[in-house]
């Protein structure tokens, strides 16, 4: 998959009339969930290659890294008869579950509104059309709502100058994944622009998985159910009586 | 320590969730009730998406009502019979009260209707117990004998049982129809129930205060597995590492709960318990009266 996707890039590169590409190094490519996962940070670096003599324009370089998209249903509260109740409800079909996006410069200056609008880059941008029409009058209010949401929890976040870019080759930043990870392939994405135009695209994933005994109990609770409702109440029971007895015997003791 | 839960998909303090599950399971072997009405918003609060706080607090709340009825059953303060008669009747009433949620849920609103239920039972029940056991606390400091028990319309009934723990000899039929309210109830509002339950029992069935904590464990034992089946196997939404921190502190709460419930008055008991259903009542009103911080809510897909 991540091959065909470099390749992909490599074709598309010379298309789009680009002497610049991406050569990319990440810290590691995996992320494995253990039972103290507490986040984690990925480093993403590399370098420029070009064939021809730096042009004259400023070079800037935005790295997006997005997690798997959940269709959710956004709801507004509103006050009837003296008490606030949830009123209308928006499905949104595809909102990252995290979205990080890191820059050389502010993104407006970096990225034209034109190529904002075809790479999907901005965190407005990225959030997947709302759904069908005619559920509420003022869809925008509940989009802007799921990124103030997002963003008050970290879900959602623009790092404006947090990219470091030495000599229009090398750059790099670190992204900081937070511990409420959902699972998946995470896209990471590298725009080189100039003057607000994107002059080359790179995209990679990082693989973002449960292991051990995270694995173990997700797939059970999936698969076997049943066994895994039963499992639940043996061991509650279980503990129940336990304490009961530790008592008992502290008690006496 | 933090620890990631493989099912909620977040990543808690380990310590934080020993504590909340111990302070539960204080109230727990204290008054005889479940404490999801606490646990949930306090899940909520650290995080924790509210399905799997739902679904998983029931596996938790399995685990600190059987410690607290085994602390129970030692000094002889569990009406088995009593609560067997309430077990039966809080099923039909579960399985009544699933189909009513449904029909609520296809008209919608049914939130709603759950928090104003919530308000308006808490509200009625807090009032009257904290009046009845002021009343009682005053009774005894004045020095006047406690009234005797009136012979009332329940008395009245074809049926009766003798309940040799609760020193009554009534029939049958009430025990049965406080099951059922008591089931519908828990169904609809999505917990255990002791919180009705135990009033009922006080007041309605007249059983002594003692036995009534330790009988309406007994019940929510049944009535939370049966939850917890019913989450793990439709919604898949049971997180087992969560359960297994929360009632690690839950089961020695129920303990210490169970030990500090025996040495109270059973009228500081009653007031106690009062205050805390008025807290909860006046927290949940404030909630649907004042304008909320955040008018949007994120929900998952496709969800009610």
């Amino acid at each position: 998959m991540r091959r065909a996707l470099s390749i992909l890039a490599l074709i598309a590169a010379p298309l789009m009339g680009q002497a610049e590409e991406v050569v990319l190094g990440l810290s590691s490519d995996k992320v494995a969930i253990t039972a103290n996962f507490d986040g984690s940070d990925i480093l993403v670096f590399g370098a420029v290659k070009r064939e021809a003599p730096i042009p004259k324009e400023d070079l800037d370089v935005i790295v997006a890294i997005q997690g798997p998209s959940l269709p959710m249903t956004v709801r507004r509260k509103e006050r009837r008869l003296g008490i606030w109740v949830n009123t209308e409800a928006v499905e949104v079909d595809a909102a990252p579950s995290f979205y990080s996006v890191a820059t050389t410069r502010p993104l407006d200056q970096v990225l034209s509104n034109v190529e904002d609008l075809r790479h999907e880059v901005s965190i407005a941008r990225a959030i997947r059309s709302v759904g069908s029409a005619g559920q509420a009058k003022d869809v925008q209010a509940f989009t802007d709502a799921v990124i103030r949401i997002k963003k008050a929890n970290n879900t959602y976040s623009l790092h404006e100058g947090a990219v470091a870019l030495d000599e229009q080759t090398l750059f790099r930043t670190s992204i900081a994944l937070p511990s409420n990870l959902t699972e998946g392939d995470y896209v990471t994405r590298i725009f080189l622009t100039r003057e607000g135009q994107v002059v080359s695209e790179y995209k990679t994933t990082i693989d973002v998985r449960k292991v051990g005994l995270e694995r173990w109990l997700y797939t059970l609770s999936r698969e076997q159910p049943m066994w895994y409702g039963l499992m639940s109440l043996a061991i509650a029971i279980a503990a129940g009586w336990l304490a009961s007895a530790a008592f008992q015997v502290l008690r006496r003791g | 320590m933090q620890i990631y839960l493989p099912i909620a998909e977040v990543s808690v303090n380990a310590f934080l969730l020993l504590g909340l599950g111990g302070l539960v399971g204080v109230l727990s072997g204290m008054f005889g009730v479940g404490g999801g009405f606490l646990m949930t918003p306090l899940l909520f609060f650290i995080g924790i998406p509210p399905a799997v706080a739902v679904a998983t607090e029931a596996n938790q709340i399995v685990a600190s009502s059987f410690s607290g009825v085994l602390a129970h059953l030692r000094r002889k303060t569990v009406d088995l019979r009593m609560g067997t008669v309430l077990l039966i009747g809080g099923l039909v009433g579960a399985a009544v009260g699933v189909v009513i949620f449904n029909y609520l849920k296809s008209l919608g609103q049914v939130d709603l209707l759950v928090k104003l239920c919530y308000v308006v039972f808490l509200g009625i029940i807090g009032a009257m117990m904290f009046v009845e056991s002021l009343r009682a606390i005053r009774n005894t400091r004045r020095g006047a004998p406690p009234k005797r028990k009136k012979h009332g319309w329940v008395h009245k009934l074809p049926f009766k049982m003798r309940f040799r723990t609760s020193g009554l000899y009534i029939s049958a039929i009430p025990p049965l129809i406080v099951g059922v309210c008591v089931g519908i109830l828990a169904a609809i509002m999505g917990v255990g129930g002791g919180f009705i339950m135990v009033p009922a029992m006080i007041y309605i069935l007249g059983m002594p205060t003692k036995v009534v904590v330790g009988t309406s464990l007994f019940q929510i034992i049944f009535v939370t597995g049966f939850t917890t089946m019913l989450h793990a196997t439709t919604n898949y939404t049971v997180d087992v590492a969560l359960a297994v921190l929360l009632l690690v502190g839950g089961v020695i709460g129920a303990q210490i709960g169970a030990r500090i419930g025996v040495k109270m008055k059973a009228e500081q008991l009653r007031i106690l318990l009062a205050l805390m259903v008025l807290a909860v009542c006046f927290k949940l009103a404030l909630d649907l009266l004042i304008m909320p911080g955040e008018l949007y809510s994120i929900g998952a897909g496709g969800g009610h």
